[in-house]
């Protein structure tokens, strides 16, 4: 399973890779394969703040729709607007063209919280 | 044949199992208060005794009568073809079945259900339906709260009591309004105090629901309600009565997001207490909102045309307290009913249906006229309308004992308005004879001389 190194992992599934004081949230390889395709994503409005934990918004599969959880506390300053025709691009490329959103973070150390690579997969057993 | 699961010796294991002597233990953490009194049911008895009460019961209904009753209910002539397919075997069932795509033909139903209704509501999309009306209009007030993120419906009082009602009960808990809107004196929602409602800034709306036509029968200005609604960044919510969508303007003109109506004048006879069919219709915007399920149209591995349930993953069984709803069935054989029927009459006689009653109803109203009676409300209507009548609801008892059924008296509805203490809502359909009307006329010129 991919699990990318660069990366940090929420218990939720989502990734968060942090450029200086931006993260940029998706969910993980391991969420894609539980979900099976996924035919909608729900985002939130840009320029809404997100406390940590908060739902942001739902990501729904042929399976289930299950709330996205923000991994930490900032504003949203971009959703991947590519996801309203092409919610396929989440399964194809969950760490590339399938992230969900670009948050402003509150406060930056906040991520090293999160866990790392080989914490999380631990946690998915791989 | 055994049509319980469970023998007594499986109970007595799995008590064992558990440790405990009774199946009443499980549900000792239930305070009694709130628990159910015991059933008493009565015994057992024959084919014969039972069929014998069931048809002295039947005999209490007065299919004899005269009537003038709509108030959101109409008779309406079910063509035979209604009752054939819906008696047919393959479609016995109530509900949806839990394995859909095995039922092609019931998803082929509910998905010409919706196509139907999409067009006679001129909106494209049209949940496979709900309980009745009322469910509808109040989870269409549900949905607007979801679509806005804000907290407060400003609902007619024009709109049908069921439904306000119910909207209300649906909207108790929690920190939701609900607010009704006043009447203008011709009958009509006030638009006045419409845009007052809206212009509260630091209580933003989320919905404004109206009828068309409304509870008295009368028609709204509905184009000029949307564009009030919109303009304050709320959604507008029609409630409509379906046959009159032949003739009148279908929602998504005049800019409603949302349709909702009792599906009941769709060849289903009126009942008390139902089954009815609740309608739901919305914009695509919306869709993800719709309560309930909605079937689609696809291809199967091998090409072939397939219908599946779609968009399940937001009910109830899957998302818990997220879900759009508590909703996870629908209707199913009442919207066969509805689906029957339209498909049965067809755009023109569905026009013929709707056209009758109003010329009928025209007609009921001059010749009440003509003995004094005359209408509460200025507004145009198209099957329905008040009159005052002196008495009314003394009235409408005395008409009664001659067989004659003078619709509602409005008091019912409405105890607490002086305006409306003597009127009677009185409706026609494409039933109501001249030979009705003249019996109504000649009844209430005896009654109130």
């Amino acid at each position: 399973m991919d699990v990318p190194e660069a990366l940090r992992y929420t218990t939720d599934h989502e990734w968060l890779r942090l450029e200086s004081a931006e993260a940029l949230v998706g969910i993980t390889a391991y969420a894609t394969e539980e979900l099976g395709d996924i035919v909608f994503v729900e985002l939130p409005a840009v320029g809404r703040h997100l406390q940590k934990g908060e739902a942001f918004g739902v990501i729904e599969s042929v399976k289930t729709a299950s709330d996205l959880y923000a991994p930490l506390g900032g504003e949203v300053l971009a959703v991947n607007e590519a996801l309203a025709t092409q919610p396929e691009l989440v399964n194809a490329e969950p760490y590339g063209e399938g992230w969900l959103v670009r948050l402003r973070a509150d406060d930056p150390t906040a991520a090293d919280d999160l866990m790392d690579a080989a914490a999380y997969r631990a946690q998915i057993g791989g | 044949m055994v049509y319980g699961p469970h023998t007594p010796a499986d109970r007595e294991r799995m008590l064992a199992a558990l440790g405990i002597d009774a199946v009443e233990r499980l549900f000792d953490d239930i305070p009694a208060a709130v628990r159910a009194p015991g059933l008493h049911m009565p015994g057992p008895r024959s084919e014969l005794e039972v069929s014998r009460e069931l048809a002295a019961l039947a005999a209490r209904n007065r299919v004899d009568l005269v009537s003038f009753l709509g108030a959101g209910v109409y008779r309406h002539h079910i063509p035979a073809t209604v009752d054939t397919i819906i008696s047919r075997g393959e479609f016995a069932t109530a509900y949806t079945p839990y394995q859909p795509e095995i039922s092609q033909g019931t998803l082929q139903a509910i998905y010409e259900f919706q196509s139907l209704l999409a067009e006679l509501m001129g909106l494209p999309v049209v949940s496979a339906s709900h309980y009745d009306g009322a469910s509808a209009t109040a989870e269409a007030a549900l949905m607007a709260l979801r679509a806005t993120g804000r907290d407060r419906v400003l609902i007619s009082r024009a709109v049908h009591r069921h439904a306000v009602e119910t909207a209300r009960t649906y909207f108790a808990p929690g920190s939701r309004e609900l607010e009704e809107l006043p009447s203008a004196a011709d009958g009509t929602t006030d638009l006045a105090a419409l845009e007052a409602a809206l212009a509260d800034a630091a209580r933003p709306v989320a919905g404004v629901i109206l009828g068309q036509p409304n509870a008295f029968g009368l028609l709204e200005p509905m184009a000029r309600a949307a564009d009030l609604a919109h303009a304050a960044g709320a959604l507008f919510i029609a409630v409509v009565e379906p046959v009159s969508l032949a003739v009148l303007a279908p929602p998504g003109e005049y800019g409603a997001d949302i349709a909702v109506g009792e599906g009941q004048p769709l060849g289903i006879a009126p009942q008390y207490g139902g089954p009815y069919l609740g309608l739901l219709a919305a914009s695509q915007a919306l869709l993800r909102q719709v309560p309930g399920r909605l079937v689609g149209r696809t291809t199967d591995l091998e090409g072939r045309r397939a219908f599946v349930m779609t968009l399940r993953a937001r009910e109830q069984d899957i998302r818990r307290d997220k879900a759009a709803s508590n909703i996870c069935t629908n209707q199913a054989l009442c919207a066969l009913a509805a689906t029957t029927y339209l498909a049965t009459l067809g755009p023109h006689g569905l026009g013929d249906v709707a056209a009758g009653g109003a010329a009928a109803a025209h007609r009921l109203e001059l010749a009440l006229a003509a003995i004094g009676i005359e209408r509460l409300h200025t507004a145009p209507y198209l099957n329905e309308f008040a009159v005052r009548v002196p008495g009314a609801t003394g009235v409408h008892a005395r008409l009664l004992e001659r067989g004659i059924l003078a619709g509602l008296p409005l008091q019912r509805w409405y105890p607490d308005d002086a305006d409306l203490a003597d009127a009677l809502l009185l409706c026609a359909t494409e039933l109501t004879s001249d030979e009705d009307i003249e019996r109504l006329v000649e009844a209430m010129g005896e009654v109130l001389a």
